[in-house]
C-alpha cells in the first residue's frame, strides 16, 4: 500500500521498480514477523508440553530454562506412559465416546435444522427461539437429574452414560440451520416434484451440501467431547472406562504426580488425535465456519 | 395428454392478495405463457398447480380429475425452474435418472447398501439407464452424463433441467422463467429449440415469463397477469392488436407502444396536443381519453406512406436508433414540452435531426383507453375528411406519461 502510494506521488523515473520491490518485501516482512510473534505466543505451552515429553526428570526442574533437552529421554518418557496406565485404552475409550457422541448428534441435529430453515409449519419461530435459549443452558444445570435417572436405570459407568446428555445438540442445529437457510428453496422443491420424502430430502440432497458445515461441527463437538473432564468424572468410575481427560488425572496420581516428563508424554499421547482431526478438516472447518457465520 | 383447468384459484399470504379469482382452461398440447411484471403473482400460479404452494381456494383439474390433494410428484407435472435447480452434487446422468428411480423403485431398493441385495433393481436400472439415454440424446447432452452441475455451461444446464422434466413424460410441463438465466443469443436459440420441443412432445405447457417477445413468440395462447388478476387471455396477436387496457398496451410490444393523453372534442373527435383524431369514441365530450399508437403505426412525412387520411403532427427527430434493417425514431412533438413519439421505420436515413417534420398516422391504427384505463372499441373513423392541423392547448402525454 505504502509503496503504490510512494510512487504515484513521486515524480515519474525517481523511484526505481527495484525500490518498489523493495518496499513490498519490507512491508510484508513486517506483517509477517507480527503474525509470526502471535503463533509463537500461541503455540509456546504446546511447544512446551512437547519438549518437556523428551526431557529427564533433572532437566525438567532444572533452575535454568532451556529449550531443547541436553539429553534425549524422549524413549523412556513414552514407555512408562504407554506401560504405566493404560493411555492407549483412554483414547479408544475417548474415540469411541466422541464417535458417538458426534454420529448422534448429526442425526438428530441435522433433520430438527432442515425443517427449522425450511419447512413452513406453526410454532416454528418459537422453536428456533428456544433452541436459541437452550444454547445458554450449561451442562452442570440438568447434571443432577441426569445423574439420578441414569443411577436408577442402573447405567452409570457405561459408555451410554458418558455420550447421553451431548446426544442434542443445540449448536448443531443452530449451525446446520444458518447453514441450510442458504440452500435454494428450487432444488427442494424440484426434489418434492421428483417424488422424494422429505426424509430422502434432507440425507440425499441438503446433507451432501453441507460437507463444510459437517466438518466445522464435528471439530467443535469432538473437540469439545474429547477433551471433557467434568461429566466422565461424575459418572465413570471404571478406569478402563475413562476418556483422556479423566484418565490423565488417573494417572497424575501421587506416584506419577511429579513425573513430568511421562505425564507430558502421555499428554501428547492424548492430544495427537485431535490434531490429527483438525488438520484433515482444516479447510473444510474454515469454509463451514465462515459460511455460517458462526465464529 | 392432458387438459388443465383452474377454477377460482386465489391465493393470500396473511392480508396480502397474491393471486385473485383466476380461471383458466389450457387445452391439451397448448403452449400457454402467463406473462407479466414481476410480483404479478404468475411464479406463485405455477406452483401452486405443480402442488408445490397450496391454494387459498379454488380448485385445479387434469382431464376433468381435481388434483388439489395430490402431492408434487402425483400430479403427472414437471417443472423447470430459472435456476435449473440441479442436484449438484450428483452427476448429469443421476440428475436426469433421479425422477424415474424414485418413481419405479421401492424405498429399500433405494437405500445405500440395502439396494445391494435386490436383483429386479439392476433390470429397472438398466431400463431407465436407457431412457435417460434416449432423452439425453434428443437433447445433444448425451456426452455430458459423467459430469456435474457445475462442470456445465448455463446452456447446458438448462438443457438437463429440459431433460430431467422430459424423462417422466409429464402430461404437463411448467417452466418458471427457464430462460432468463442465459445469455441473449442463447435464448434466442433456446426459444426456438423450446418451440420445436413443444411441437414434438404435443405436451401441454405452462410457461412463466416477464419477457414479452418470448411470450409473443413461443406461445399459442397469452395470459397476461397484473396484480394477481389475468388481465388479458388471447393470442400474441389478439394481445398485440387488441390490448384490452394500457397495462396489457404498455407491456406487449418493443419498443413501448405511444401513448398520447387527449380530451374528446364537441364534435366527438378527440383532441390531442398538436392536432385532433376523427374517431367516434361514444364517449361525452370532455371526456380523458390516452390514445395508443404501435411505433410502427406512425410514419414521418417523408417517406410518403400510402394512408387515405391520416393525422397530421408536426415534430422533430429527437433521437436516432439504427438497428441496421429498421430504425427507432424518437420525435419530440412540436408545441408540447416532453411529449414525444416514436417510429420504427425501415431502413433509409431519410429524416434529418432538428428539421421539423410531420409524423403521420392513420386514426383506425389508434387504441382509445379511457380514464379507467379500458380499451374503447371503435366503430370506425367519423370523418372522411382531413381535418385541418390545428395547435390545441398541450395536455400531456407521450410514451413516458
Amino acid at each position: 500500500m505504502q509503496a503504490t502510494l510512494s510512487t504515484r506521488t513521486a515524480p515519474a523515473g525517481e523511484v526505481s521498480p527495484a525500490a518498489v520491490m523493495i518496499r513490498r518485501m519490507s512491508g510484508l516482512f513486517f506483517v509477517h514477523a507480527f503474525l509470526l510473534a502471535g503463533a509463537v505466543f500461541i503455540l509456546l505451552p504446546f511447544v512446551w508440553m512437547l519438549v518437556t515429553s523428551i526431557k529427564p526428570p533433572e532437566e525438567v526442574f532444572s533452575a535454568e530454562l532451556s529449550f531443547w533437552p541436553d539429553r534425549f529421554y524422549g524413549l523412556e518418557n513414552y514407555s512408562f506412559a504407554l506401560t504405566a496406565a493404560p493411555v492407549l485404552r483412554f483414547a479408544l475409550n475417548g474415540v469411541i465416546v466422541c464417535t458417538g457422541i458426534l454420529v448422534v448428534q448429526l442425526l438428530i441435529a441435522i433433520p430438527c435444522a432442515y425443517a427449522l430453515a425450511k419447512l413452513q409449519f406453526p410454532g416454528r419461530h418459537l422453536l428456533f427461539v428456544l433452541v436459541l435459549l437452550a444454547l445458554c443452558i450449561p451442562i452442570q444445570v440438568p447434571a443432577l437429574p441426569i445423574y439420578m435417572a441414569l443411577a436408577w436405570l442402573g447405567l452409570l459407568n457405561t459408555y451410554f452414560s458418558m455420550m447421553v446428555p451431548f446426544f442434542l445438540s443445540v449448536f448443531g442445529i443452530f449451525l446446520f440451520r444458518q447453514f441450510f437457510r442458504s440452500f435454494p428453496d428450487d432444488i427442494i422443491h424440484a426434489a418434492r416434484l421428483d417424488g422424494m420424502s422429505e426424509f430422502e430430502i434432507v440425507w440425499r440432497i441438503v446433507t451432501p451440501s453441507a460437507w463444510p458445515a459437517i466438518a466445522a461441527f464435528s471439530v467443535f463437538s469432538i473437540v469439545a467431547h474429547w477433551n471433557d473432564l467434568y461429566w466422565p468424572l461424575i459418572v465413570i468410575s471404571d478406569i478402563n472406562l475413562a476418556p483422556p481427560p479423566l484418565g490423565m488425572m488417573y494417572f497424575a496420581d501421587a506416584e506419577t504426580g511429579s513425573n513430568y516428563g511421562a505425564l507430558t508424554a502421555a499428554a501428547t499421547v492424548l492430544t495427537a488425535p485431535l490434531v490429527v482431526t483438525f488438520l484433515f478438516a482444516r479447510r473444510r472447518f474454515i469454509e463451514g465456519i465462515t459460511m455460517t457465520g458462526v465464529k | 395428454m392432458a387438459q388443465l383447468d383452474l377454477r377460482g384459484i386465489s391465493k393470500s399470504f396473511g392480508d396480502t392478495a397474491v393471486l385473485r379469482d383466476i380461471d383458466l382452461s389450457i387445452a391439451d398440447g397448448e403452449f400457454l405463457t402467463l406473462v407479466g411484471p414481476s410480483g404479478c403473482g404468475k411464479s406463485t400460479l405455477i406452483r401452486i398447480i405443480a402442488g408445490l404452494e397450496p391454494q387459498t381456494a379454488g380448485s385445479i383439474a387434469v382431464d376433468g380429475a381435481p388434483i388439489d390433494h395430490l402431492r408434487p410428484h402425483e400430479r403427472r407435472v414437471a417443472m423447470v425452474f430459472q435456476s435449473y435447480a440441479l442436484y449438484p452434487h450428483m452427476t448429469v446422468f443421476q440428475n436426469l435418472a433421479l425422477p424415474l428411480t424414485m418413481a419405479r423403485l421401492t424405498m429399500a431398493e433405494r437405500l445405500p447398501l440395502l439396494r445391494l441385495l435386490s436383483p429386479r433393481r439392476r433390470r429397472i436400472m438398466a431400463g431407465i439407464g436407457q431412457e435417460v439415454g434416449a432423452v439425453a440424446e434428443q437433447l445433444q447432452i448425451d456426452r455430458l452424463l459423467d459430469r456435474r452441475p457445475a462442470q456445465l455451461s448455463g446452456g447446458q444446464r438448462q438443457r438437463v433441467a429440459l431433460g430431467r422434466a422430459m424423462v417422466r413424460h409429464p402430461a404437463v410441463f411448467l417452466m418458471d422463467e427457464p430462460l432468463s438465466n442465459l445469455d441473449a443469443k442463447l435464448r434466442v436459440h433456446m426459444r426456438s429449440e423450446l418451440a420445436d420441443l413443444h411441437a414434438r412432445l404435443r405436451a401441454t405447457f405452462v410457461y412463466v415469463t416477464h419477457d414479452q417477445v418470448e411470450a409473443m413468440t413461443m406461445s399459442d395462447r397469452v395470459a397476461m397477469m397484473h396484480g394477481g388478476r389475468i388481465i388479458q387471455l388471447g393470442t400474441p396477436a389478439q394481445l398485440y392488436d387488441r390490448p384490452a387496457n394500457l397495462t396489457v398496451a404498455q407491456f406487449i410490444g418493443s419498443p413501448t407502444i405511444n401513448l398520447i393523453k387527449g380530451r374528446i372534442g364537441r364534435d366527438d373527435a378527440i383532441e390531442i396536443p398538436g392536432g385532433r383524431i376523427g374517431l367516434a369514441t361514444g364517449l361525452p365530450p370532455g371526456a380523458e381519453v390516452t390514445v395508443g399508437l404501435r411505433p410502427e403505426a406512425v410514419v414521418p412525412a417523408p417517406l410518403v406512406p400510402a394512408f387515405q387520411d391520416p393525422v397530421r403532427l408536426p415534430a422533430r427527430l429527437h433521437r436516432r436508433e439504427n438497428l441496421g434493417p429498421e430504425q427507432i425514431l424518437h420525435f419530440d412533438l412540436m408545441g408540447t414540452e416532453k411529449a414525444g413519439l416514436t417510429c420504427r421505420v425501415m431502413g433509409s436515413e431519410t429524416v434529418v435531426a432538428d428539421e421539423p417534420v410531420d409524423l403521420l398516422f392513420e386514426a383506425s391504427a389508434c387504441h382509445v383507453f379511457d380514464s379507467a384505463g379500458e380499451r374503447v372499441d371503435l366503430p370506425a373513423p367519423v370523418t372522411s375528411s382531413p381535418p385541418p392541423v390545428r395547435p390545441v392547448a398541450p395536455l400531456a402525454g407521450g410514451p413516458g406519461a
